[in-house]
C-alpha cells in the first residue's frame, strides 16, 4: 500500500533511474525495548485489527509463540527462547517482523519495478499491485521476513504501518504496547532514547546491552534494545551480522550489467564477424564435387 | 543422394522437435530476461504483464525440458566426441575464417556443433533444476533460503550461458549458408553436405536409409 | 478483600495504578501483573524507567513478570506464608523496621489477652469436636475506660510485636528453604531489597492477585505481605501498598456493591439469624473507638445503612418499621458459590440465575458442577456469550462427556449486551469508578443486564399482587421510581447510588437556611443520616454523582504534583481519595516521610496535598488520632484479633492437597479451618498417587473464558497446552509438542506439553517436587480449538473467610500419550 506521495519515495525496485529527491525527510525507526516487552502479543492482536487480517486459529507446537511462524496474515510474532544466563534464567521474547533495512535485500532482489519502496522516511513498504509474486524478496531478505500467500502468490510483511505514519501516527504496534517496549519516532530521537535504556540496563548489571542496529544492511529502521547485546542469535535467532547474502549480491548486483553486456558483446561479435569474413556460402562447385562423390561412391545408383 | 542433389537431414518430427524447443527457449529468454534485468521488464508485456509472466515461464521450462529431452534422445549418439573433433576444434581459427578446405573431413556434427549440443544439454539441466528451486508456487518448502539463492546465481548464470550458445547456434545457421534448410525442410544441398559434412555425405550415399536424421 | 479490611478497615487496593511508579521496588508474589494486567504493568515499568526502581517476582514458575525483573526466584505453590513469615522475622531480628511508623500506626505496642497462645499447628481456643476455634482469647487486653493496653516500650511479653516475634521465631531461613524451596541465599536477597525500604523515605509495593487469594488459606496470604507493609511502614505512602488487582475490569465494583451472599453494598453485611431486629443488628455495629481519640469511622454504620434502606424503600422504610430491616433475609450461614453448589448438589437448590458468570469453569471439580447443575429444574443464564455453564448438558466428546437425554434441566438463555453495547460505570483495582458510553448497539435481541433484571423484577412483582405470595412485602414495596419502570437507565441507577436528600434538613445553626434540600443529589457519605432524610444505594460511591454531575464521566488527565493520581480523572472511592490511609505518609507531625513523594500533609491549620486526605482535614497531629480510621484502633492491625477465622497471625499451612506435611507442624498440616464440605473428603488425593504439584493460572493472550470467543484471541492462544518443567519431561520422556495427560482425583484432562526451563524442580524438606503448570483458557464453545476445562482437576476446597476456591495449589500425576483420545 502506497500511503505516502511518489515525492516520498526514494528507493523503488527494479528502477535503475533516479527516484525523486528534492524533499528531505527525516528517517523514522521503531525501537523495541527488549527489557521492556512482556511478551503479551498486544503488539500482534493490534496489527492484526489494524490491517485488518486474520490468520487461521493454528496448533500450540509446544512453544507460547502463535502463530508460530510469521504467515501472510501475521506480519509480527513474539518469538520465546528461554537461555540460562549463569545460574539465572533469562526468557528472551522478542517480536519479530520486518527489520526496515536501510539497504533492504527485498528491494534489490526484486525484479518487479515498483513492488518494493523504500520511502525517505526509511520504511520499506511492498506495494503489492506491483508484486508480481516471483518470492526473490523471501531470497533478497537476511531476516527471513516476507512471506508469500498460497492464496495469491503475492508477498507480504510489515509495513510499519506506512499509511499510520504518513498522516502523522505511530505504528499500531506501538500505539497498542502496554510497557512502551515498542517506541516510535525518528531515527535520531530512537537511537538517543536508546543510550538511556542502555545506561539503565547496565547500572543493573546487562553489561552487554547493546542497541541492535546492524551496519551490515546499512543500519535498520526497527531498532532492538538488547540487554544481552553479545548473543543476539539467543534471541530467536536474530542474526549477529546480518547482510545481503553475497549470492544475491551477485545476482542481482554485478551480474545483471556483465551478463547483459557479454550477451550484447557475443551478438556485436558475430555480426563483425559475418561483415569482415563474409558468409560461408557453398559454390557450384561443392555441388558437383558431392555429385561426384555420389557417382564415386554409388557407382551411379542414385 | 535423392534427385535434385539434396540430402535428407533431419525428418519431420526432428524439425517439429527442434522448433518446438526454439520457441520455447525464445520465449523463456524474453521472459526470464525481464525478470534478469529491470531495463526489459517490459518485455513481460508480451505475455500478459509480471504476474503472467512469473507464472508461464516455468511451465514453458517445463515443456522446454519435456522437448529437449526429445532431441536428446534422437541426437546424443551423433555428439558423441571423436579424435577429429578435437584436431577440428584445435583449428577454429580457419573455421572462423571461412578455410574450411584446411580442416579435416567432418561427419554428421562438426565439433563446434557437439559443442553446443552438449553445452545445451548441460544448460538446460542446470536450468531445470535451479528453475524448480526457485519455483516457489510449488517448491517454497523443499529448499532452504540458501538453496533458494544459490539456485538463483546459478538460474541466471546458465541463462548467459544460454544466450551464448544461442548466439554461436542462430549465429552459426545464418553465416553458414544452406544450413537452415535443414530446419525447414529436413534436407541439405549435396554441396552443403560435401563442404561442411563430407564423412557424413559419404556414409549417407552408402547407406542412404541413415540419411533421414535420427 | 477479606484479608486487607481486618488489617486496615478497608478492603481494597490501598494505592492506586499511576501511583506505582512512584516506588523504589515492585513485589510480584502471588500475582504475574505483567500476564494478568498488562495494561497497568506499565507503571511497574515507568518506576523502573524514571524512578530507578527494583522488580523483584517470586513466583512458582518465571513468568511473564518475571521475564522483566531485576530478580526472580522460585517457590512452591502454597508456601507463601512460610515465605513472608520469614521475611517478618529477618525484620525483626534485623531491626528493618520503620519504627516511628510502626510504633504509632499499628497495634504492635497493644497487649494482648491473657489466654491467647498458639501450639502445635493451633492458636488457643480450637475445638475439636467442631473443628473450629472460639475467638475469644484473641483479643487485646482492655483498661478500666474500655481502652487497649499498650506498651510503647515494646518490651511487654504479651504486646504484639513481642508475641508476633515468637510466633515468627521458627521461621528461619534454612525453614523457608525446607518449605519453599526457595534457595536459602535467594531468599535472603529477597528479605534484604524488602528490608532496605523500612527506610522512611522508601517505599515497596505489593502487587498481588488470585495467586494469593486461590488458596484453602488465601486471606492469611494477603495478611502476611500486610504485615510486611506495616513492619516496613509502607502502607498509605505513595509507591507503598497492597495492590490487590482484580481481575474483571469491575470485580471490585462487585464487591463493593456488596454482590456477595452476605454483603450488603458499601461492605455492610446482611443480618444473621440471632439479630432479630434492627437494634441488635446495630448494636453489634457500633465500633466504639478502642483507643482515644480516634475516629472510627465505622460508627456511623448506621447512616450508611439507613440510607440504604431508603434507597431500597423509599417511603415504605419507616422508623416505625425499623427501615423495613424485617424485609432483609437473615443469614443461618453464609450462602457462597461453594455453598450454592453443594447444595444443589444435593438436591435442595433446584433454580439458578446465573449472570455474567460461567460458573461450570470457574468453580472447582467439574464433574461435581454438572452433576448439581444437572439436578436443577432450571437454569437461567444472562451473558452475551453462549458460555459452558448455558451448554453444560450437550455433548462434546471428552470435553464434556454428559448424555442429554438424562438431564431434565431447562435452560433459558437470556443474550446481554457487552460492556461496550451500554454505558455505565467500571469500577477498577484502584477504586476509581469510570464512567463509560455506549459505542454500539447490541446484535440480535440481546438486552441491557438492566433491562433484563428490571423485565423479571416486573414480571415477578405483577405476579405477587395479583396472586399474593409468602411474605411478599420487600417485593410488592421494592423502591422503583425510575422514569421508565422496564428501562432504568444506567445514570438513573448511578444517582441513586450515590443518593440523594429524602427529607430537607434545616441548618440547627441557623434555621433560616437549609442543611440539605430534598430532591439535590449528595455531596458525599459526610451527609448522611440514619433518620431516613437520606437515601444512599451505597455510601462509599457517595460523591460520585452529585449536584455538580457525573463525577466518574471526568476526563481531566492533569496530575498537578506529578504523583500519578490525576486526580480530576473520573472518580475513586471513598471521595475521591486516590491513597487510602494516606495520613500514614506523614510523620507524627505531620510531616511527610519522604518529600520526594508527597500525598498530603499538615499545614498548620488543616491537611491539604495533592492527594485528598484520608482524614480529619482539621485534626491537628497533635491530636493523635491514627491514619486508619476506619479501625475502631485508629492504627493497623499487625494482630487482626478474631477477624479471620484461621488466627491472629498468619500461620504457614500446607494446600489441601500437598506433596508434603508441614514440617513445622506435620499434625496440623493443612488450614485447620478451611471450607471443606464432608463428601468432598474422598476426593482429595495423596502424594504417593499424584506426586505432582500442579497450579492453574491465566494467560495474557486470553481473558477467562471470554475472549476464546474472539478470533484474534483465539490465533493469539489458539489451544490447550501444559506446562512441564525440563526435569519432569526428561523423567517421563516427554518432549514439546507431545500429547500428555494430567489426572488428579478427580478427572483427568489431555493437553499438548510445553517443556520449558521456566519451571523447576524444587528441592523441599529433603525431597524433589516437581510442578505442573495448567493455563485455564480454554473449553468447548468458542473459536479456539476444543479443551478441557481445567476445574475438572481442581479440588473442592474454599478459604475459611471467603470461600475462594485453591485452584493454586494440589495434586496431580502425568503421563505421556501418543495421540489424544479425541
Amino acid at each position: 500500500m502506497s500511503t505516502l506521495q511518489s515525492l516520498d519515495i526514494k528507493r523503488r525496485s527494479a528502477t535503475t533511474a533516479p527516484s525523486p529527491s528534492v524533499r528531505e525527510s527525516a528517517e523514522v525507526a521503531k525501537l523495541i525495548d527488549i527489557s521492556k516487552c512482556i511478551g503479551c502479543k498486544a503488539c500482534q492482536a493490534a496489527c492484526m485489527e489494524w490491517n485488518d487480517l486474520r490468520d487461521e486459529v493454528g496448533h500450540n507446537v509446544g512453544v507460547y509463540d502463535n502463530p508460530a511462524d510469521l504467515t501472510p496474515a501475521s506480519w509480527t510474532v513474539m518469538r520465546f527462547n528461554e537461555i540460562e544466563v549463569g545460574e539465572n534464567l533469562a526468557w528472551l521474547i522478542r517480536k519479530d517482523g520486518c527489520m526496515h533495512c536501510s539497504e533492504p535485500g527485498c528491494l534489490k532482489a526484486c525484479p518487479s519495478p515498483g513492488a518494493i519502496v523504500q520511502y525517505a522516511n526509511g520504511i520499506v513498504d511492498f506495494i503489492s499491485e506491483n508484486c508480481i509474486g516471483c518470492g526473490y524478496c523471501v531470497k533478497g531478505c537476511p531476516f527471513n521476513i516476507p512471506r508469500i500467500s498460497a492464496r495469491d502468490q503475492k508477498a507480504y510483511k510489515c509495513s510499519l504501518c506506512s499509511d499510520r505514519v504518513a498522516v502523522g501516527q505511530i505504528p499500531a504496534c506501538a500505539k497498542a504496547c502496554p510497557t512502551q517496549a515498542i517506541y516510535f519516532g525518528t531515527k535520531t530521537d530512537m537511537k538517543n532514547h536508546a543510550d538511556g535504556r542502555l545506561q539503565d540496563l547496565k547500572s543493573r548489571g546487562y553489561q552487554t546491552a547493546a542497541l541492535y542496529d546492524p551496519p551490515g544492511v546499512g543500519g535498520t529502521h526497527v531498532m532492538y534494545v538488547l540487554p544481552y547485546g553479545d548473543r543476539p542469535t539467543d534471541y530467536s535467532g536474530l542474526p549477529a551480522n546480518p547482510r545481503i547474502s553475497p549470492l544475491v549480491e551477485l545476482w542481482k548486483g554485478m551480474a545483471k550489467p556483465v551478463a547483459l553486456a557479454g550477451i550484447g558483446l557475443a551478438a556485436l561479435l558475430g555480426f563483425f564477424h559475418y561483415v569482415t569474413k563474409g558468409p560461408n556460402e557453398v559454390e557450384e562447385e561443392d555441388e558437383e564435387k558431392a555429385r561426384a562423390m555420389a557417382d564415386r561412391e554409388n557407382g551411379g545408383r542414385s | 543422394m535423392k534427385g535434385g542433389g539434396t540430402v535428407g537431414r533431419y525428418t519431420a518430427g526432428s524439425r517439429a522437435n527442434h522448433w518446438l524447443t526454439a520457441i520455447c527457449l525464445i520465449l523463456l529468454a524474453l521472459s526470464g530476461m525481464a525478470f534478469f534485468h529491470p531495463s526489459l521488464f517490459f518485455l513481460t508485456d508480451l505475455f500478459g504483464g509480471g504476474v503472467w509472466t512469473r507464472i508461464i515461464h516455468p511451465w514453458i521450462g517445463v515443456v522446454l525440458m519435456l522437448s529437449f529431452l526429445g532431441l536428446f534422445l534422437r541426437f546424443w549418439h551423433h555428439n558423441l566426441w571423436r579424435r577429429e573433433d578435437s584436431r577440428w576444434m584445435a583449428s577454429i581459427n580457419d573455421v572462423i575464417n571461412n578455410r574450411e578446405e584446411r580442416l579435416p573431413e567432418v561427419g554428421r556434427y562438426n565439433a563446434g556443433q557437439k559443442l553446443v549440443f552438449w553445452l545445451m544439454s548441460l544448460a538446460v539441466l542446470l536450468m531445470f533444476v535451479s528453475g524448480l528451486v526457485l519455483w516457489d508456487e510449488y517448491f517454497a518448502a523443499y529448499f532452504t533460503v540458501d538453496q533458494k539463492r544459490l539456485a538463483g546465481v546459478l538460474h541466471a548464470a546458465g541463462a548467459v550461458l544460454f544466450c551464448f550458445i544461442l548466439i554461436v547456434h542462430v549465429y552459426a545457421a545464418f553465416w553458414v549458408k544452406g544450413t537452415l534448410r535443414a530446419m525447414t525442410r529436413g534436407s541439405v544441398t549435396g554441396g552443403w553436405a560435401w563442404k561442411h559434412h563430407r564423412k557424413w555425405l559419404r556414409e549417407e550415399i552408402r547407406t542412404p536409409a541413415k540419411g533421414t536424421g535420427d | 478483600m477479606a484479608s486487607l479490611a481486618p488489617t486496615f478497615g478497608r478492603g481494597a487496593m490501598t494505592n492506586t495504578w499511576g501511583d506505582i511508579k512512584n516506588t523504589n521496588l515492585v513485589v510480584i508474589m502471588g500475582g504475574n501483573a505483567a500476564e494478568a494486567h498488562p495494561c497497568g504493568f506499565k507503571w511497574v515499568t515507568e518506576a523502573k524507567a524514571h524512578n530507578a526502581a527494583k522488580l523483584l517476582v517470586i513466583d512458582p514458575r518465571f513468568t511473564r513478570s518475571a521475564a522483566v525483573a531485576d530478580l526472580y526466584m522460585p517457590i512452591r505453590p502454597g508456601t507463601d506464608i512460610a515465605f513472608l513469615g520469614g521475611v517478618i522475622k529477618y525484620l525483626l531480628d534485623n531491626d528493618k523496621i520503620q519504627k516511628e511508623y510502626v510504633l504509632n500506626y499499628t497495634n504492635a505496642a497493644y497487649i494482648v489477652k491473657q489466654g491467647y497462645g498458639f501450639q502445635e499447628g493451633l492458636f488457643s481456643g480450637w475445638n475439636e469436636e467442631r473443628k473450629d476455634y472460639d475467638r475469644s482469647s484473641w483479643d487485646y487486653e482492655l483498661d478500666e475506660q474500655g481502652y487497649v493496653k499498650i506498651d510503647n516500650t515494646l518490651t511487654d511479653p504479651r504486646c504484639v510485636y513481642q508475641l508476633m516475634k515468637q510466633h515468627y521465631s521458627r521461621y528461619t531461613p534454612e525453614m523457608v528453604e525446607r518449605i519453599c524451596g526457595t534457595p536459602k541465599d535467594k531468599f535472603l536477597m529477597a528479605a534484604q531489597w524488602m528490608a532496605e525500604t523500612s527506610a522512611p523515605d522508601k517505599a515497596m509495593t505489593s502487587m498481588y492477585a488470585l495467586g494469593w487469594t486461590q488458596h484453602s488459606k488465601g486471606s492469611q496470604n494477603i495478611r502476611a505481605m500486610a504485615m510486611v507493609q506495616l513492619l516496613l511502614g509502607n502502607i498509605g505512602v505513595a509507591g507503598g501498598g497492597m495492590n490487590a488487582l482484580r481481575g474483571h475490569s469491575n470485580i471490585q465494583g462487585l464487591t463493593d456493591l456488596g454482590l456477595m451472599s452476605n454483603l450488603l453494598p458499601g461492605y455492610l453485611n446482611l443480618p444473621v439469624d440471632a439479630e432479630v431486629d434492627y437494634a441488635t443488628y446495630i448494636g453489634r455495629r457500633n465500633f466504639k473507638p478502642m483507643r482515644p481519640g480516634q475516629l472510627s469511622y465505622w460508627q456511623n454504620y448506621s447512616k450508611f445503612f439507613v440510607s440504604f434502606q431508603k434507597a431500597m424503600y423509599g417511603k415504605a422504610a419507616t422508623k416505625d418499621n425499623e427501615f423495613a430491616y424485617q424485609w432483609l433475609p437473615k443469614l443461618d450461614v453464609v450462602y457462597d458459590v461453594l455453598r450454592a453448589f453443594e447444595l444443589m448438589h444435593q438436591g435442595k437448590l433446584n433454580g439458578y440465575i446465573c449472570q455474567g458468570f460461567n460458573p461450570l469453569m470457574s468453580f472447582p471439580n467439574k464433574a461435581k458442577l454438572t452433576a448439581a447443575l444437572s439436578k436443577l429444574k432450571f437454569l437461567v443464564t444472562i451473558d452475551p456469550l453462549s458460555t459452558e455453564t448455558s451448554e453444560f448438558w450437550q455433548n462434546h466428546g471428552r470435553y464434556n462427556d454428559v448424555k442429554p437425554e438424562d438431564i431434565q434441566t431447562e435452560v433459558f438463555r437470556l443474550p446481554s449486551t457487552c460492556f461496550a453495547e451500554e454505558e455505565g460505570s467500571l469500577t477498577n483495582s484502584g477504586r476509581w469508578l469510570q464512567w463509560h458510553w455506549k459505542g454500539a448497539d447490541a446484535p440480535g435481541e440481546a438486552r441491557e443486564d438492566i433491562r433484563i433484571m428490571a423485565d423479571i423484577y416486573r414480571r415477578i412483582r405483577g405476579l405477587y399482587a395479583k396472586e399474593g405470595g409468602t411474605f411478599a412485602d420487600p417485593v410488592l414495596n421494592l423502591h422503583w421510581p425510575y422514569r421508565l419502570p422496564d428501562e432504568p437507565t444506567a445514570e438513573e441507577i448511578a444517582r441513586e447510588t450515590n443518593g440523594y436528600v429524602v427529607e430537607s434538613v434545616p441548618d440547627p445553626n441557623d434555621p433560616s437556611k437549609m442543611l440539605l434540600t430534598a430532591g439535590l443529589q449528595l455531596d458525599g457519605f459526610a451527609q448522611l443520616r440514619d433518620d431516613g432524610s437520606t437515601a444512599c444505594g451505597c455510601w462509599i460511591y457517595s460523591g460520585s454523582f452529585t449536584e455538580r454531575g457525573n463525577m466518574m464521566a471526568r476526563r481531566d488527565t492533569a496530575d498537578p504534583y506529578d504523583t500519578g493520581l490525576a486526580p480530576n480523572w473520573a472518580w475513586c472511592w471513598p471521595a475521591n481519595r486516590r491513597v487510602l490511609y494516606n495520613r500514614a505518609s506523614c510523620d507524627a507531625q505531620g510531616q511527610p516521610f519522604n518529600p520526594k513523594h508527597r500525598l498530603v500533609w499538615w499545614n498548620g491549620s488543616r491537611w491539604t496535598g495533592p492527594d485528598v486526605p484520608d482524614f480529619v482535614v482539621t485534626s491537628k497531629p497533635s491530636d493523635g488520632m491514627g491514619p486508619f480510621i476506619m479501625n475502631a484502633e485508629g492504627t493497623a492491625r499487625l494482630f487482626t484479633r478474631g477477624m479471620l477465622r484461621e488466627g491472629p497471625f498468619p500461620e504457614h499451612y500446607e494446600a489441601m492437597e500437598a506433596p508434603i506435611a508441614n514440617p513445622l507442624h506435620p499434625k496440623v498440616s493443612a488450614n485447620p479451618v478451611a471450607r471443606v464440605f464432608p463428601g468432598d473428603r474422598a476426593t482429595f488425593g495423596t502424594a504417593a498417587d499424584f506426586p505432582y504439584v500442579a497450579t492453574t493460572y491465566r494467560l495474557t493472550e486470553h481473558f477467562h473464558y471470554w475472549s476464546k470467543h474472539t478470533k484474534i484471541n483465539a490465533i493469539l492462544q489458539p489451544q490447550q497446552f501444559v506446562e512441564i518443567g525440563e526435569a519432569l519431561a526428561r523423567e517421563k520422556g516427554i518432549k514439546a509438542g507431545d500429547w500428555v495427560r494430567v489426572r488428579s482425583k478427580r478427572g483427568d484432562i489431555e493437553a499438548v506439553a510445553v517443556v520449558t526451563k521456566r519451571i523447576k524442580a524444587l528441592q523441599v524438606d529433603g525431597r524433589t517436587v516437581h510442578t505442573v503448570g495448567l493455563p485455564i483458557h480454554w473449553g468447548f464453545v468458542g473459536q479456539t480449538r476444543k479443551g478441557y476445562a481445567t476445574n475438572t482437576l481442581t479440588p473442592f476446597v474454599g478459604d475459611a473467610n471467603i470461600e475462594t476456591p485453591e485452584f493454586k495449589a494440589f495434586l496431580v500425576n502425568v503421563e505421556r500419550l501418543s495421540a489424544p483420545s479425541v
